[in-house]
């Protein structure tokens, strides 16, 4: 049933990723599409150390994104600052659990298992895993379709910074951990942009996933 | 001579596993799917150039629209006001945050633009069977923008903004909350129909 996958790499062949074309590379470098003329890559160039690079930033930057306040509210002589976290307690608080459910997992959930996911992937990359490439190409693509989610929160403070400037009663400031909190979303979404989900299956030698028992 | 050149036409290898498939004979509408991972290789049959060509001049009035009108009324204690899609960019800005500002003016207004800009340039020379100048990289770059824009999120931080209010302003949605909206289904239809590989087989 498990016939010997056979993939472009192990073929000496390159598919363009702009028009699609499989093609011989030719031996001299950099390789090129004969049909576009883009350049041609077999695989992301430097895939995992890239990602690493974006996905360390993105931690690095995670810890300030929490604990910093991204927005500061004063109405009535009282300042109130928001965090991340105190955001979501606040809509919680007031009765608005659909939203404060969404708020939390766009911006407390997606980011965390952003991270996590991604750090499997490239450990499992780089110890040669073979187990559940599907499940593991599937966590990837949550990553992808998922991780701009993160960015909702952000949106929530240029929106309200520009509506309570407008009555003179509340003044609302963006705090800096709204601009540590969108440095980490971008972080991750270009750590899952430059991870080549094809170094998943490199390790892989069956062509169609057996079933699982 | 062809014969020579060493490209395959009839293969493709899956973006997302490399798995080295022949495409099947064209059997008219449908998705060409991996065999072994799933994703979508190929879409037969489709018009790929008109479809995109009406989405894109949609989305460009819908994104004046926007740009032009009210996103919301505001009403506190006496005081009315309307906001728009820029103001909150411009007050990011004001408080000292140019970072935090660039990020959501590059999401919301510039790639956004660049997407409806690239839908256009691309598309009508290509209705016109003509191949526009800077083809591959115009397709590059409507391939990388897509991500980027994000107004179906600046739209749901829209509402998590209103309802915040909702108890202490009144908050009526403007013109440009509704042409958002329909923005937002717009370009996500433009996105699924960005197919690169049959557009190569229409300008070879």
């Amino acid at each position: 049933m498990n016939r010997p996958a056979i993939t472009a790499n192990a073929r000496g062949l390159v598919a363009c990723h702009v028009c699609g074309l499989v093609s011989r590379p030719a031996a001299a470098l950099p390789m090129r599409c004969p049909r576009c003329d883009a350049p041609l890559h077999d695989r992301i160039p430097r895939s995992l150390s890239r990602t690493w690079a974006f996905l360390v930033a993105a931690m690095m930057l995670y810890l300030p994104a929490n604990l910093l306040p991204i927005m500061h509210v004063t109405q009535l002589g009282r300042l109130r600052s928001d965090t991340i976290l105190s955001g979501t307690e606040y809509l919680l608080a007031h009765g608005m659990w659909p939203l404060a459910l969404i708020v939390f997992v766009a911006s407390v959930l997606i980011p965390l298992a952003k991270i996590a996911i991604l750090v499997v992937l490239l450990l499992s990359v780089q110890l040669h895993a073979q187990a559940r490439p599907m499940d593991r190409l599937r966590l990837y693509r949550f990553t992808e379709f998922v991780g701009r989610w993160s960015m909702v929160d952000v949106f929530v403070v240029t929106v309200l910074v520009a509506l309570v400037h407008l009555g003179q009663v509340a003044e609302i400031e963006a705090g800096l951990g709204a601009a540590f909190f969108a440095g980490v979303v971008v972080l991750t979404m270009l750590a899952a942009k430059t991870f080549d989900p094809r170094l998943i299956w490199d390790n892989v030698s069956y062509d169609v996933e057996p079933n699982a028992n | 001579m062809a014969d020579a050149l060493p490209h395959h036409h009839d293969l493709i290898a899956c973006h997302e596993c490399d798995l080295l498939q022949r495409l099947p004979v064209d059997q008219g509408r449908g998705r060409v799917r991996c065999r072994r991972c799933g994703c979508v290789l190929h879409h037969q049959g489709r018009d790929v150039v008109s479809t995109p060509l009406a989405l894109g001049f949609t989305a460009l009035v819908l994104f004046v629209l926007s740009n032009v009108y009210p996103l919301m009324d505001f009403g506190l204690q006496g005081h009315r006001d309307s906001t728009y899609l820029l103001a909150g960019i411009r007050e990011l800005y004001a408080q000292g945050m140019p970072v935090l500002a660039s990020t959501v003016l590059f999401t919301t207004v510039i790639a956004p633009a660049l997407h409806i800009g690239l839908l256009i340039y691309l598309y009508l020379p290509l209705s016109l069977g003509l191949r526009p100048p800077a083809f591959v990289a115009a397709l590059r770059l409507t391939q990388a923008i897509i991500p980027w824009s994000m107004l179906e999120i600046f739209l749901l931080g829209v509402l998590v903004a209103s309802v915040k209010l909702a108890e202490q302003a009144t908050i009526v949605a403007g013109p440009a909350a509704w042409s958002l909206g329909l923005l937002v289904i717009v370009l996500a239809a433009a996105a699924t129909q960005v197919h690169p590989h049959r557009l190569w087989d229409l300008v070879a």
